[in-house]
Formats: C-alpha cells, sequence, structure tokens
C-alpha cells in the first residue's frame, strides 16, 4: 500500500534534518557578522567618511568619532533591535503577521503620552525619569490594552481584521490628539513637539544610552523568556497553548509590559520609527523559518543591522542635511505591510 | 467488553460540577466518572455543556462549584506543566496563520516535557514522527499546516495530543468538519490509541452511528446535567435520545449494531 511506503520514507527522512536547536546555532553566528558589518558601515560611513590616520593624531576628529558617530552607530543598533524583537512577538502573541507596534497604534498612544508631556514642559524629572518617557509608557500602556480589549469578541477569538482596525483608530485618535496639544501649546512648545515627532537618533555621549539600557534590558530579558510561550501560542490558538501548560493571561501581561516600555523608550528618544517590526521579522522568517524561539533573537540581531544602516542612509542621503529614519522604514514598511496584507488574506478571512 | 473497565478506580472524575459563564449556567451538579483505558463519548444537543465539560476536565477552566478528581487528587493542585504531561486537549477546529510545518506543530506537544529554554531533541522528534505514523499520516510531517484540509489538520492536531504522551485524550468534537471516511478514520484512530497506547479517551460527538461499536461508556447531557450513562446499548435507546434531543429519534437493533435516526 502506497500508505506503507509513505510511513517508510517519513521515518528515514528525519535523521539529517536541521533541527530548531541547530537552526539557531546558525543563524546566530550570521547574524551577529551581519550585525558586525552593519556596525562597521554605520560607523565609516558619514557626512565626512572615517579617517582612521586622523582618528589617531586628531583630537577634534577623536571626539567627533567617540561622542557623536559611534553612541549614534549604537543607539540605531539599540532601537531597531529593540523594535523588531518587539513586533516579533506581538505577532506571535495575536497570532497576527502584521502586529507591530506601529499598526496597533501603540506607538501612536506613546507620541500622545509623550506630547502631552512636552506641552507642560519637557525637562521635569520625576525621582530622575524624565516625565516625558513616563508619559509615553502610560500612553503605550494604555493603547495596548485598549487594542487588546477592542480585539477580543466578548471574551471570545481574536479577530485579525478587528485588531489592525483598532490599531489604525487608535493611531488616528492619538495624532489627532497630538494635533489639538500643538495647537493649544505655545508655539515654541508646538514646534518642539513637531520637531521631536519626526524624530532623530542625534546623541551627545553615552548618558543616554546607559539610561535606555536601565529600561530596555528588563524588557529583552521579559520577552525572551517568554520565546517558548509566544511559540505555543502562535503555533496553535490560546486553549491549545494553556492545555500545553502556558500561563496565557501571564505571558500576555509581561509582553505588553515588555512592550510597552521598549516603545516608550524608543518613542521619547528616537520619535516614531514604524514598521521596524513588520519588516525585520518578516525577512528573518523567509532565512531562519517559523519558529518563535529562533525568531525573537534574530530579529534582534537583524533590527540592529537594518536601523544601523536605515540610519546610515538617512544621515547620508541628501547630506549636509539629514533625512528622518522613521520616514525611511515608513517608505520601505509600507510596501511591505500591502504585501504582507494580500498574503494574510489567502490564510484566514479578515 | 465494555464492562471490564467499570471496576477499575477512575482516572478521571467529576464530582457535582457546576459552571456558569457570567449569570449563566452552563453545568449543573454533573458527576460522572471515567475509568482508566476506557473510551467515553459524552453526546447531547448544541449548548448542553458538554464542551464545558471537557473544557473543566482539561484545567481550561476552575469549576463554580465542585471538583474536578484526576488520579485520585484534585486537578486543581496539579501545576499547568504536570497537567500538560497528563491530560491532552484536542479543540473542535485550529486555525493556523503562520505556516508552521506539521512536525513544527506536533513538537510542541512534546514542551511540557521538556525546559523552558530547551529544543526538542532527536528523541522528542521520534516522538512526533510516531505519533503521525500512529495516525496514518506520516506524509504530513514537511507539509505546511496553513495548507492542509480540515481533516489533514485535525490529524496533526491529535497527533500533537499523542506526542504529549497523555493518559487522557479530551476531544471537543474532533470529526465536526470530517467527511464519513475521514470521520472513520478518526474513530479508527482513536480506538488503537486506546488499545495500543492505553490512553483513556473522551471525545464530544453528534456521530450517533459510530457508537455503539467503538465506545465503553456513553455520557448524554442537556441542559447542563447529566441524563443518562453507562454502556452503549444501555444509553442509545429511543426513550433515553429522544429525551436527550428533544426530538423524536429512532433507534433499533440489527446485526449486533445500534442504529439510530430521526423522524423528520
Amino acid at each position: 500500500m502506497s500508505a506503507m511506503s509513505q510511513t517508510a520514507k517519513a521515518s528515514s527522512a528525519p535523521v539529517n534534518r536541521a533541527r530548531v536547536g541547530l537552526r539557531l546555532r546558525v543563524a546566530l553566528p550570521l547574524l551577529i557578522i551581519v550585525l558586525i558589518i552593519a556596525f562597521l558601515i554605520g560607523l565609516y560611513v558619514g557626512y565626512q567618511p572615517l579617517n582612521l590616520t586622523a582618528l589617531k593624531t586628531d583630537p577634534i576628529a577623536r571626539a567627533v568619532f567617540l561622542r557623536l558617530r559611534l553612541p549614534r552607530v549604537i543607539m540605531a543598533g539599540l532601537i531597531g533591535a529593540s523594535l523588531a524583537m518587539v513586533g516579533a512577538a506581538l505577532q506571535a502573541l495575536f497570532r497576527n503577521p502584521l502586529a507591530e507596534p506601529f499598526t496597533l497604534g501603540v506607538s501612536g498612544g506613546a507620541s500622545l503620552g509623550a506630547s502631552v508631556a512636552i506641552a507642560f514642559g519637557l525637562g521635569l524629572n520625576l525621582m530622575g525619569v524624565p516625565l516625558i518617557f513616563i508619559a509615553a509608557f502610560v500612553g503605550a500602556s494604555v493603547s495596548v490594552l485598549l487594542v487588546y480589549r477592542l480585539a477580543r469578541s466578548g471574551g471570545g477569538a481574536m479577530l485579525p481584521g478587528a485588531l489592525l482596525l483598532a490599531g489604525v483608530v487608535l493611531n488616528l485618535s492619538a495624532s489627532a490628539g497630538v494635533l489639538v496639544i500643538q495647537y493649544l501649546a505655545s508655539y515654541g512648545r508646538a514646534l518642539q513637539i513637531l520637531r521631536w515627532l519626526i524624530g532623530s537618533l542625534d546623541v551627545v555621549g553615552f548618558d543616554l544610552i546607559w539610561k535606555m539600557l536601565v529600561f530596555l534590558l528588563p524588557a529583552w530579558i521579559v520577552l525572551i523568556a517568554h520565546a517558548r510561550d509566544l511559540h505555543l501560542l502562535a503555533t496553535g490558538e490560546e486553549e491549545t497553548a494553556a492545555s500545553l501548560g502556558v500561563d496565557v493571561r501571564r505571558t500576555e501581561r509581561m509582553v505588553f509590559l515588555a512592550s510597552s516600555l521598549i516603545v516608550a523608550v524608543t518613542v521619547s528618544v528616537g520619535g516614531g520609527i514604524g514598521f521596524v517590526g513588520l519588516i525585520v521579522p518578516h525577512a528573518a522568517r523567509l532565512v531562519f523559518g517559523q519558529d518563535v524561539r529562533v525568531l525573537l533573537p534574530a530579529s534582534f540581531l537583524l533590527g540592529a543591522a537594518f536601523l544601523i544602516l536605515a540610519d546610515t542612509l538617512a544621515r547620508v542621503a541628501i547630506s549636509p542635511d539629514e533625512l528622518p529614519v522613521g520616514a525611511i522604514t515608513a517608505l520601505l514598511g509600507g510596501p511591505v505591510f500591502l504585501l504582507l496584507l494580500k498574503r494574510q488574506q489567502r490564510y484566514s478571512a479578515m | 467488553m465494555p464492562g471490564e473497565f467499570l471496576t477499575p478506580a477512575p482516572l478521571i472524575q467529576a464530582r457535582n460540577l457546576s459552571f456558569s459563564y457570567a449569570s449563566l449556567p452552563a453545568l449543573v451538579d454533573v458527576s460522572l466518572s471515567l475509568p482508566r483505558g476506557a473510551m467515553g463519548a459524552l453526546i447531547g444537543a448544541n449548548g448542553s455543556g458538554k464542551s464545558t465539560l471537557i473544557r473543566l476536565f482539561t484545567g481550561l477552566i476552575e469549576p463554580g462549584r465542585g471538583e474536578v478528581v484526576f488520579d485520585g487528587a484534585l486537578l486543581s493542585n496539579l501545576n499547568r506543566r504536570e497537567r500538560a504531561r497528563r491530560i491532552a486537549y484536542v479543540p473542535q477546529s485550529t486555525s493556523n496563520v503562520f505556516p508552521f510545518t506539521a512536525l513544527e506543530v506536533i513538537l510542541t506537544g512534546r514542551s511540557p516535557h521538556s525546559g523552558r529554554f530547551r529544543f526538542e531533541s532527536s528523541h522528542d522528534e521520534r516522538i512526533a514522527l510516531n505519533a503521525l505514523e500512529a495516525l496514518d499520516a506520516a506524509h504530513l510531517a514537511e507539509r505546511h499546516i496553513t495548507e492542509l484540509s480540515g481533516g489533514e489538520r485535525q490529524l496533526v492536531t491529535i497527533a500533537r495530543a499523542l506526542a504529549q504522551q497523555p493518559e487522557v485524550m479530551l476531544l471537543d468534537e474532533p470529526a465536526s468538519a470530517l467527511d464519513l471516511k475521514h470521520r472513520t478514520q478518526l474513530v479508527k484512530a482513536l480506538r488503537k490509541l486506546r488499545n495500543e497506547h492505553g490512553i483513556t479517551i473522551l471525545t464530544i460527538t453528534h456521530d450517533l452511528m459510530l457508537l455503539d461499536t467503538t465506545f465503553d461508556l456513553i455520557f448524554a447531557m442537556k441542559c447542563g446535567r447529566l441524563v443518562a450513562s453507562g454502556a452503549p446499548e444501555a444509553v442509545l435507546n429511543e426513550r433515553v435520545l429522544g429525551e436527550v434531543y428533544d426530538a423524536p429519534v429512532r433507534a433499533m437493533r440489527s446485526e449486533g449494531r445500534t442504529f439510530v435516526w430521526s423522524e423528520l
């Protein structure tokens, strides 16, 4: 019988199959090399290309390199890595390949929160933490909870279309809110909000980067620690994941918390940088497959490389002026989103 | 022989279970027990509380009143991981968004047996492939789950439950999306799991045709209550079925089997 021969064939096949653990062991070194190359390109390319001899002899050139270019490239890497990993995590959690902080309206919420903070005074601190960050965190958390509640039909299944619509509406409401605040704020403050919304990865020295890491590091750890739970959610549904031992509610809470932290940090520092969490995880899927336990670290490394290169492009495209890096990621991300939307309609009804 | 399963200690037991969704009672004072190694079927009209009972047995929801006893201990005393090692759950259908391969999906059934940061070993992979082979579906291993038919996907879900190496498998209408051929295949597969792997099985079904030759015990539910239970020949009669479905049901025994149909 044909079933017999199929059985025999399948049982001899798995010996040489690339298993998931192996896939990760291949992916990580490969992506680290990619990241190093991107890092070196980011350091080398600029308004003035890196001059190694000047770096040794000229203290000003050295200061420019160490206090401006190096921290900027590192910052781009941190933000890109964080946003990409959050995207991969949210896609698994919501079982929606189009989910990411920007499409779900989480960045929008954070922007609204931050705009309110700027309108009332940018420099304020609460126990050493800038108010703008706290406001962005509140905005991000509220949005992620709202979008989650809206997408659940009376405690039932998650509706992919409803999730994205809720995200769109949140984004629209948030930007309307930002407009109102800009309109009401003083001219100087309004300009500040505008400049900040456009976003820039300009940074002087490493102080800000250390501060960012205080919040980013725990968020990264939380996401990686839940990689398996997210994988079990992505391969099935809430109930099947729960029947395999996943504490679904706790996983949701932890991923929401980590996402809000990451979005708040990146939005308060770099403004709205959309679509990184969409482009990067999908690129990683093409190469390394669907397993979320591989996808999270792979997106992290690839995201860092991606935003370093995007920011390098932003710095030199219209040199000596600069483009906002968010414009570049959005120009790339829009078409990717549409492509994925078309593909998703094959799998599930919106 | 169906009778021999009534003597051993129950593996899973409902004691005066009640459950309500918001204020809507779904289950009212249900007590039943399923012996180890038995194959039980849960029948009843839509909304009669069958799914609620299965989900209570799986531990997905907690009873409002009463308790679920698993292997002599309260189910609520088992932690999630232990529960997942001993009880497997197969939902009615699963929708899949990401194109995982069937093997990747089945391998997730191994997760209750390994650490949080451990990837599956080749041993796990062999178990997963064996599970698929036990269902005569080895050819599905490398296929993408998003491209499978409803019946094939259901086989993958059952293979995942099998890869958990559970003591009991709870299935919520696993055959509802299947045609006659696949339905028969599924019931055969379940019988094989019981006979060859010693897995206790409780499944919800609307298919009364295949009941009496396959199952040891039948539990009939109506409006959240258990109205009849016992061996197939005790439950599959016109009086009980008429009450369960609130409709004229005819049952006839012929050639050692019970045939059930509905009068129009």
